[in-house]
């Protein structure tokens, strides 16, 4: 049993919750994850490492409410367990100095984004962070991300926040005034890394981007992960979660992703109706 | 022994396919006590030294010892004969090939049919478990010194108990939140109860094993913590990487791998959703690949779980299918239908990528393959779709590489399964390994074996300190 011995809401159904995993610190680096699972008739989901502590071995997770799974994780107080949680898991992201490193992350990506940031930014890069959110509310971890960038640039999709614009139009701004960039990283919405893949490739700069497809086990075993990668199949478990972002097949993806829509309606309205 | 000898196998009470199909209830219902001994009577009672069934078993339980002890009724006599050899018998008696093992050569062959020991072996290790009945076991005084095993499946879970017998410390690994392996989330509940891997799990924790789950040797913590905190290390990952094909539209939604099906089912009890939180795809009909026990399982399930018309599609012939006689038979019983000689090219799926149709190519069978099989050819021309709501592939698993991906010493063949020597001695000294890592998918009762002889082989690197400089691979 994980204990969760704080949390905060950062956002509009966003959560932010630390968990006693002393295993899961050990060996975590950026770019990895966990798999929960809370009670005996849960499900597995994955969620990112935000932070870890290896002084008191426990983990930052921060995650957006979107199902059954992830609302009743959020009604979860500090106090209460979590049955089972894995990891970490998946390949660290691949941390070298490239010089300059651009790292775009969108909503609920912003956590891992972080996380890959501030190991690019210890490794030696000059970092350049993007960050974007629906609007002034949903604005998460700035504060972080400015501790750990030497640029950070926020946008908000209605302009409520900083400025107006996606994340890809910021990249494009900055790339298209001369802005330097050797490596970026992408997280987020599916369509959003589809997009920065599509104008990094124009500019031929080595591009990851770390996959969210649905899972299972998390450990190789099931293949419900998997993705297209350069024509190959790759389980996002074991072989990422981060591809080089020229060769996925985001529509693929994308469509995956909605395998179980109905199912995952009917588990949350009967979660919402009191019905367990 | 002059009585007349009843040449006839008693049989095994089973539920009727068609209310079978509904649940996912245990199939065959086992003996009643007074069954198992009609049953028991008909054993010829072989020297131990001849009985050829104890040799057809990959773990020699004294068959005919355990089988005489059922005829004096003392049942608690019975498991004690099996756990000399065999700590997993209510699995075993459930899952094991029997027919080409222990039951293959059994002398009443020769006058009727063979003795049922599967089933009696069964017995004796569900009225134990029902009455409360513990096998006596001699666990040597803890010696100090500490085994770490990595994975929970059978040939994991054998070399623990014996190791602990021996008076080793002992602790498994377990990378899922339940132990058992494919005991847990593969097999199905209708051939094998979860709470019947359960209880022998609990029996193992009793004699004094520690059983950590959650934790993915390779990730969570590495192969070389474990070689520095242990006396030696124990691999018993199994092989359980699913293969695809990597045809048009393989990764349109409703395409499962039978791990996926199986997990989603078996161990996340997705046939209980919304109940459960795990969900399954519904739909009409379904179509399995493959023709192994896996693919028999897979398609099983599928009735239960709803599907009103459920597929296998083999690229060979009848005769070739791998699946044992009793599961192909049962699955016959229970309306699965069986396609030969097709292979798939591709999946056609809707505007959202659901799949609805799978293409399928006929086969001729040609020259025989390595293996001694006839090699499937495709017949141009004579492609046709099959309409399906969900397809699942049980065409074939490897070796899990999570494990190894950092540890450049360890060796592994071809087929991605671990180099080991006859002792169950890996590239990396101080290092065994046994089951399907080392054999590729084989069976329950081999990977008992392996972690059998492996814990034999541990114990004698443990008390000599001696590992050979060179490693002669071993065929399994
Ligand atoms: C490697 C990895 C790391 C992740 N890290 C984080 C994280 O740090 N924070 C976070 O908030 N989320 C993260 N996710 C997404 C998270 O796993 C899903 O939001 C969660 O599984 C949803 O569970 P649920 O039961 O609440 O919702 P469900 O009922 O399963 O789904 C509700 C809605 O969410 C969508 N959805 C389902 N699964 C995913 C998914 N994997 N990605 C995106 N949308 C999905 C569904 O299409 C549906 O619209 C990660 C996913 C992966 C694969
Ligand atoms: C659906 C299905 C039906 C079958 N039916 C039969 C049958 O009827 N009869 C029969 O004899 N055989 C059957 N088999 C085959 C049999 O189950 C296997 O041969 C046997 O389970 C192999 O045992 P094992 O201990 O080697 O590995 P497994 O049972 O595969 O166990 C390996 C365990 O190791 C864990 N693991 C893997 N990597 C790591 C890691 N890095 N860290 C920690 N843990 C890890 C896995 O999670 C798993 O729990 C079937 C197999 C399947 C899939
Ligand atoms: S071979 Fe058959 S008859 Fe002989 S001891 Fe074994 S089970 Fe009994
Ligand atoms: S989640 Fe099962 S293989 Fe990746």
């Amino acid at each position: 049993m994980f204990e969760i011995v704080d949390k905060k809401v950062l956002a509009p159904n966003i959560k932010w919750i630390r968990v006693k995993a002393p295993l899961v610190v050990e060996n975590a680096r950026a770019g990895q994850f966990i798999v929960l699972r809370l009670h005996e008739r849960g499900e597995r989901i994955p969620l990112t490492l935000f932070k870890w502590h290896k002084e008191d071995g426990t983990i930052e997770l921060v995650f957006q409410e979107v199902g059954k799974t992830t609302y009743e994780l959020g009604s979860y107080e500090p106090g209460d367990k979590i049955m089972d949680i894995v990891g970490p898991l998946g390949k660290p992201t691949h941390i070298e100095n490239y010089g300059t490193a651009v790292v775009v992350s969108g909503g609920v990506g912003a956590p891992i984004g972080y996380a890959v940031t501030r190991a690019l930014k210890e490794a030696g890069n000059h970092v350049v962070s993007i960050i974007g959110f629906r609007n002034r509310q949903y604005v998460i971890l700035e504060d972080e991300f400015k501790k750990v960038s030497d640029e950070l640039l926020i946008t908000t999709d209605d302009g409520s926040y900083v400025r107006k614009g996606f994340t890809t139009d910021v990249l494009k701004e900055y790339l298209e005034n001369g802005g330097r960039a050797d490596y970026v990283f992408t997280v987020g919405p599916v369509i959003m890394m589809k997009l920065i893949a599509k104008i990094t490739k124009e500019y031929g700069i080595k591009t990851d981007a770390s996959l969210n497809p649905i899972m299972v086990d998390g450990t190789g075993m099931c293949g419900a992960c998997r993705v297209t990668v350069g024509g190959e199949i790759k389980f996002a478990c074991v072989d990422g979660p981060d591809f080089d972002a020229h060769q996925v097949d985001f529509d693929e993806l994308l469509m995956r992703l909605t395998e179980y829509k109905r199912e995952e309606r009917e588990a949350l309205d009967r979660y919402v109706k009191g019905v367990h | 022994m002059a009585k007349q000898i009843k040449k006839e196998r008693i049989k095994v009470p089973e539920q009727d396919p068609k209310a079978r199909i509904h649940n996912f209830n245990e199939v065959a219902l086992g003996y009643t006590f007074e069954l198992a001994k009609e049953e028991a009577s008909r054993c010829l009672q072989c020297p131990y030294n001849f009985a050829p069934c104890i040799k057809g078993c990959p773990v020699n339980v004294n068959i005919p010892g355990f089988i005489k002890k059922i005829l004096e009724e003392d049942i608690k006599g019975a498991l004690e004969v099996i756990h000399k050899t065999n700590s997993l018998p209510g699995i075993t008696g459930r899952v094991c090939p029997q027919e080409e093992q222990c039951e293959m050569n059994c002398v009443m062959g020769k006058l009727g049919d063979k003795i049922n020991i599967g089933k009696l072996e069964r017995f004796v290790a569900d009225y134990a478990r029902e009455h409360g009945i513990m096998p006596e076991t001699e666990i040597a005084p803890k010696n100090g010194k500490r085994v770490a095993i990595v994975g929970s499946g059978p040939a994991g879970l054998t070399a623990a108990s014996d190791l602990i017998k021996m008076g080793y410390d002992v602790t498994v690994f377990e990378a899922l939140h339940e132990p058992g392996g494919v005991l847990i989330y593969g097999i199905p509940e209708f051939r094998l109860p979860k709470d019947i891997v359960h209880y022998e799990v609990k029996y193992l924790k009793m004699l004094g094993a520690k059983i950590e789950t959650n934790v993915v040797i390779g990730k969570t913590k590495s192969l070389y913590d474990l070689a520095k905190e242990y006396d030696a290390v124990f691999l018993g990952t199994g092989a359980g990487t699913p293969k695809f094909l990597n045809i048009p539209g393989v990764n349109c939604k409703g395409i499962y791998s039978a791990n996926e099906f199986l997990t989603r089912i078996n161990l996340m009890k997705a046939f209980k959703f919304p109940e459960y939180d795990t969900p399954i795809r519904k739909g009409k009909k379904l179509a399995v690949i493959g023709a192994g026990n896996v693919a028999m399982d897979a398609a099983r399930s599928a009735l239960r779980v709803g599907y009103e018309e459920v597929y296998i599609l083999y690229r060979r012939t009848r005769e070739y299918m791998t699946a044992r006689e009793e599961e192909i038979h049962h699955a016959e019983e229970e309306g699965v239908k069986f396609m030969f000689l097709v292979s798939p090219v591709a999946f056609i799926g809707d505007e959202d990528c659901n799949v609805k149709v799978v293409k399928l190519i006929m086969n001729r069978l040609g020259e025989p393959d390595s293996s001694g099989r006839r090699r499937p050819e495709p017949i141009p021309g004579t492609e046709f779709g099959l309409e399906v709501d969900a397809v699942v592939f049980a065409i074939g698993q490897k070796p899990n590489k999570v494990l190894y991906q950092e540890v450049p010493e360890l060796k592994t063949t071809r087929w991605g399964t671990l180099v080991v020597d006859e002792n169950y001695r890996t590239t990396m000294p101080g290092v065994f390994a046994g089951g399907d890592a080392v054999r590729g998918e084989a069976t329950v009762v081999l990977a008992m074996g392996d972690g059998k002889r492996a814990a034999k082989a541990i114990d004698e690197y443990i008390k000599t300190g001696e590992w050979p400089k060179e490693i002669e691979p071993h065929n399994f």
